[in-house]
């Protein structure tokens, strides 16, 4: 447990359980009062929006509806792929050629714009629709980089060796393949699960998120048409987007901490270390 | 040769899944947007029935005629370059809308990435050699700037260098009001002052995935065996830093570089709604909101086109600087 690993699952942490528990304990983040867009303090953490609604009510329930957009998507990600990745270059022949050229085409096929053709032909869009379109769209860069290690594992001795003393083809698989490449399943769900969160920010932010769903973009996109930056409501606009920097830090930090695991050059011997062996001249 | 024909052929398979998914988004979508469309090109002028033609066979209502006649049709339609009307920018063909956008959004965004890039690469190669040297431990602030969601940064930097203290303009692409589009000097100057904050917020962004990229391609290649060679042979380390380690390290960033040069067009589509920048982007959302079906069609295939020719430029590059890859296919 490095220092890296634990403030990153620490702020993770803090982040989810206030998704879980905050909207249980705030108030209606919709209700509208008479005090458009008053500061922090009277009785409001985060003060009010233009037409008065709680922003810290908002924010409980948009961390709950972003967090669900991550795990959604992040699932689905790892199910295809891997599924695309690791079978593939397991099985071999032409079903991996075939499954490696569709990948790569998935890959080259801009997403963003995608997202955006698909969620302007359907006017209501359920937030379930949404992640399913983000996962669609992203899942292909880590399907490649698994497919490649399931390459490199595929062909080690030890994998020869289990096959020549007659093991069974899915034991090979789920048994001696699959917990190598467990560190690195572990890195890309968290990648694709802040791919999503700031995908579908920034779908929400257009305008073209799920309707009637409070994320951390929509929070940002009202937050835009009710001028708040023009009228320096600071506590509007910036919770939102701090709440995704921060979320998105934490699991990059997760991340550098099980890189690290996985890539051991990557840890902290230094080259000046190194250069104390050698010989001075 | 056979690299190349691998790779030619798998570029046009990517082409060719690209525009049938541009086919069938469509018609498999619920809601008719034929009918959406000519009512709205209706209110803005006369339609005529070559125009009526082109929508039908882009976006497909034809219930009598089959799928299959369909799609030769809409192919047909592709390579004659009719990509039919716009309803946002009426009544100016689809073509003639993009023509007008794309030059900003590769100029202001292209400029940005290739600077980021360089930029990133440089820094990453410094933080790499000097591991735990104050620009290996920016890395980390750099990689928090990268979490940060990008339009988020992009309102904050407005927010405080737009209106609360006025350097750079808030919106647009130049001064519609005193300048004159051209070959001329004022044009020039207002391009720059207007695309500098966008610019900016793209480097600040981006800077630090090729930074650390770069970071660990060095420290790995820093590790192999034929780097402690050069050092027993004596090179100077400047040899080994630029000629040994960071020509082996940068491979990887240049693949990755292709992928991002080719998002260009694609990217930009949230910078410029925020400084409602007169880019392709722009006209995306605008099309978005004007339920504009054919140019929203145009753009996403721009789109694709970019990412697939720059993908393929690097391919065939990477082919050129690392040997190993076409030994490999």
């Amino acid at each position: 447990m490095t220092l890296k690993l634990g403030v990153g699952l620490g702020i993770a942490g803090v982040i989810v359980l206030f998704g879980v528990i905050g909207p249980l304990v705030v108030g209606n983040p919709s209700t509208v009062r008479d005090m458009g867009l008053t500061g922090p303090g009277n009785g409001f953490l985060l003060g009010t929006t233009q037409t008065g609604q709680d922003v810290f009510a908002q924010l409980a329930y948009a961390t709950r509806g972003s967090l669900i957009i991550g795990v959604v998507v992040g699932a689905l990600t790892l199910l295809l792929s891997s599924f695309f990745g690791i079978v593939g270059a397991f099985v071999g022949g032409w079903a991996d050629e075939a499954f490696s050229l569709f990948t790569n085409i998935m890959l080259v096929i801009p997403g963003l714009p995608l997202v955006i053709l698909i969620s302007s032909y359907v006017p209501n869009k359920s937030i379930w629709l949404v992640a399913a379109v983000l996962a669609i769209t992203s899942w292909a860069g880590s399907a490649r980089v698994l497919r490649g290690f399931t390459l490199s594992v595929r062909s080690r001795d030890y994998v020869l060796a289990a096959k020549i003393s007659g093991e069974k083809r899915w034991r090979i698989l789920f048994v001696e393949i699959l917990p190598n490449l467990i560190p690195l399943l572990a890195s890309q769900v968290v990648f694709a699960v802040i791919f999503a969160i700031l995908g579908e920010a920034g779908l929400s932010f257009l305008g073209l998120g799920a309707s009637g769903s409070f994320t951390w973009g929509t929070m940002l996109f009202y937050a835009q048409n009710g001028l708040a930056l023009r009228l320096g409501a600071w506590w509007w606009f910036a919770p939102p987007g701090l709440a995704i920097a921060l979320f998105g830090a934490a699991l990059s930090l997760i991340n550098f901490s099980i890189d690290e695991i996985i890539n051991p050059k990557l840890r902290s011997q230094t080259r000046a270390e190194r250069n104390k062996w050698s010989v001075k001249a | 040769m056979r690299y190349l024909l691998r790779k030619l052929v798998f570029y046009v398979a990517a082409l060719w899944a690209a525009l049938t998914l541009n086919f069938l988004i469509p018609r498999l979508m619920p809601g008719n947007p034929v009918d959406l469309m000519l009512s709205k090109l209706a209110t803005k002028g006369p339609v005529t029935p070559t125009t009526r033609a082109a929508i039908e066979a882009l976006l497909g209502t034809d219930t009598h005629s089959s799928l299959w006649a369909q799609y030769w049709k809409y192919l047909h339609q592709l390579v004659s370059g009719n990509l039919g009307t716009s309803i946002a920018y009426f009544p100016e063909p689809v073509s003639q809308v993009i023509g007008q956008t794309l030059p900003w959004t590769v100029g202001l965004i292209g400029l940005a990435t290739v600077i980021s890039f360089a930029v990133g690469i440089l820094l990453g190669r410094a933080a790499g050699w000097r591991r735990g040297s104050w620009i290996d431990n920016l890395i980390p602030v750099t990689t928090m700037l990268q979490s940060v969601p990008y339009f988020w940064l992009a309102l904050l930097l407005l927010f405080l260098l737009g209106s609360t203290w006025p350097v750079f303009p808030l919106n647009g692409g130049y001064d519609v009001y005193s300048v004159t589009p051209g070959w001329n000097l004022p044009f020039a100057q207002s391009i720059v002052y207007h695309g500098t904050l966008p610019a900016l917020t793209i480097v600040i962004s981006s800077i630090g995935g090729w930074m650390l990229g770069m970071r660990n391609m060095m420290v790995s290649t820093l590790s192999e065996d034929f780097v402690v060679t050069a050092e027993a042979k004596g090179l100077t380390p400047r040899r080994i830093r630029s000629r040994y380690v960071a020509r082996n390290a940068i491979l990887p960033s240049i693949s990755g570089f292709a992928i991002s040069l080719g998002f260009v067009v694609a990217g930009s589509i949230v910078t410029e709604a925020v400084f409602t920048y007169p880019g392709i982007g722009s006209a995306l959302l605008l099309a978005v909101g004007n339920n504009d079906y054919a140019l929203m069609q145009g753009v996403f295939l721009i789109i694709t086109l970019a990412v697939l020719g720059a993908n393929l430029l690097v391919d065939l590059l990477y082919g050129v600087i690392d040997p190993r890859t076409r030994a490999r296919s």
